[in-house]
């Protein structure tokens, strides 16, 4: 039986044809657009790899089927930067040393991206360290993380401020 | 994962149609349902996606004072909507303690009622499990079993109910509006989640095809929002089922408890009201000593399942630290680790 679903993913209307309704968001990222920044981690919703921004809310892509969200839009670790520009939390996380292998980051910058979005931690590291526990990284660079999110909110409500004047 | 046949009905009306065939099983974020059914747990051969249903994501206040709160609102929308937060603090803390904020955007009210235990034995299905194959036998009595049930278990089942939610809902005597084939009708959730006796497959009082619509809180459970506390004891620091938890609330005049409030999770298959010990602190000024007494009263019919007894003390500390801090008064904001023990609590309390 044949399915389709289509979704904005990074700014870009994608019409899929699903031969399965298995299929993950994840995996549809993955394996049917190439998008593979968003990582496969546990599967199970568990480590936060598989982090996107859907319909405005960082969710786990791994535990949500692709089918079910018909008409959404996907934001993932391909859409945040302008160009060469990288999002104020991919800088942030570079001036952080927020990373060591680098396999949880695209989870943990789209789950840092929501968190802010979300406007709840404040400038509480223990707010930020909570907010982001859904996130594993197993070089532990947890230190650098809350840094880099700390200080990505500060320079993005800095711009928003600017913005408003 | 077993595949499946997935519908998506346009109304209620549909879905419950479509889900009262065997063998089907309603879909709303999938945050416990799809990991389920990639450990070979749950094995549904129809889905009925009810994610888009209209008119079940509100949160309502009705004309009696109640609160009505629809099937689809997400964890987090709950507890991050302030109206809501201001008169149900203990509710609003224990969302927030549980799962982590990517599951707590996804989750939905409905899900969390429905979620299914985290025993290790169940998820393993190369396990005997009188839960996922009835009659095959539990390999939980006898195995790893520290987490386990200390109250309402069976010899067939000692798991318990992971949910943080239920444990004030239930405390708030909150009732589950459902629907299905035969009409809608109303479930305490008291009596919702079902003991395991000799069935533990069967762990609900939902009728096959019966869907969760809205969950609904009576107005009397506001009159506790100025001294209420959501206590829960993890492995780690944040996301992580209870080990032992409890939502404590009072309601004091005149220096006097009025009327209160006690549920634990973690220690039973069920959310776990405990009524005698309430009756004993009604009338009493409150101290340290009452609540210990209401703490022994409240774990009286305990009995460990396995290498699990220290819950018991365990759970008596915990309900009498969650009711000494529900009389010094609930804290203005949910602290930046919610429901921890170990969380100071400082800063301005509500003076609802």
């Amino acid at each position: 039986m044949g399915f389709s679903t289509t979704l904005t993913v990074n700014g870009v209307k994608r019409t899929i044809a699903l031969d399965d309704p298995r299929v993950t968001l994840l995996d549809l990222l993955r394996e049917r657009l190439e998008l593979t920044g968003t990582k496969k981690g546990c599967d199970r919703g568990q480590c936060g790899a598989c982090t996107v921004i859907l319909d405005g809310r960082r969710i786990n892509s791994c535990l949500a089927l692709a089918i079910s969200h018909d008409g959404a839009d996907v934001l993932t670790i391909e859409g945040v930067a302008r160009g060469d520009r990288l999002h104020p939390v991919q800088e942030a996380f570079l001036t952080h040393d927020g990373l060591q292998c680098g396999f949880c980051t695209p989870g943990q910058i789209m789950s840092a991206i929501g968190l802010i979005q979300e406007a709840q931690a404040g400038d509480d590291p223990e707010r930020v360290r909570e907010g982001m526990s859904g996130n594993l990284c197993r070089c532990s660079a947890y230190l650098g993380i809350t840094e880099a999110v700390l200080e990505a909110q500060k320079v993005l409500d800095t711009a928003s401020q600017r913005e408003v004047a | 994962m077993k595949t499946f046949d997935y519908v998506k009905p346009a109304t209620v009306k549909d879905a419950i149609a479509a889900a009262s065939e065997p063998g089907a099983a309603y879909l709303a974020a999938g945050t416990n349902l799809l990991d389920l059914m990639k450990g070979g747990i749950a094995r549904p051969g129809r889905l009925v996606d009810i994610s888009h249903l209209p008119d079940l994501d509100q949160i309502e206040d009705l004309p009696d004072g109640s609160v009505r709160i629809g099937a689809l609102v997400r964890n987090a929308d709950l507890a991050h909507d302030p109206s809501f937060a201001r008169r149900f603090p203990v509710i609003a803390e224990a969302l927030l303690s549980g799962a982590s904020a990517q599951l707590r955007n996804a989750a939905t009210v409905g899900g969390n009622l429905l979620q299914r235990t985290r025993c290790a034995y169940f998820y393993d299905v190369a396990s005997a499990c009188n839960k996922r194959d009835p009659g095959a036998g539990c390999d939980a009595r006898g195995g790893d079993n520290r987490l386990h049930a200390i109250l309402g278990w069976s010899e067939r089942c000692i798991a318990t109910h992971p949910s943080d939610f239920c444990v004030p809902l239930v405390a708030f005597d909150a009732v589950v509006e459902v629907d299905g084939k035969k009409g809608r009708r109303e479930i305490p959730l008291d009596k919702f989640h079902l003991l395991p006796g000799d069935t533990p497959e069967r762990e609900s009082a939902l009728e096959p095809g019966e869907m969760i619509v809205a969950v609904r809180l009576p107005a009397e459970a506001t009159t506790f929002a100025a001294h209420g506390r959501y206590l829960k004891v993890r492995e780690r620091t944040s996301y992580a089922f209870a080990v032992v938890s409890a939502a404590a609330a009072l309601r004091i005049a005149d220096g006097t408890i009025a009327q209160a409030r006690l549920a634990l999770g973690g220690v039973a298959p069920k959310p776990w009201r405990a009524r005698e010990a309430e009756a004993i602190l009604a009338g009493k000024r409150p101290d340290a000593a009452l609540f210990r007494r209401a703490a022994e009263v409240a774990l009286a019919g305990a009995k460990p399942s396995g290498d699990n007894g220290f819950k018991i003390e365990l759970a008596r500390r915990i309900v009498a630290r969650a009711f000494t801090l529900a009389a010094a008064g609930t804290p203005a904001r949910v602290p930046a680790l919610p429901a921890s023990p170990f969380a100071a609590v400082s800063g301005d309390v509500i003076h609802a």
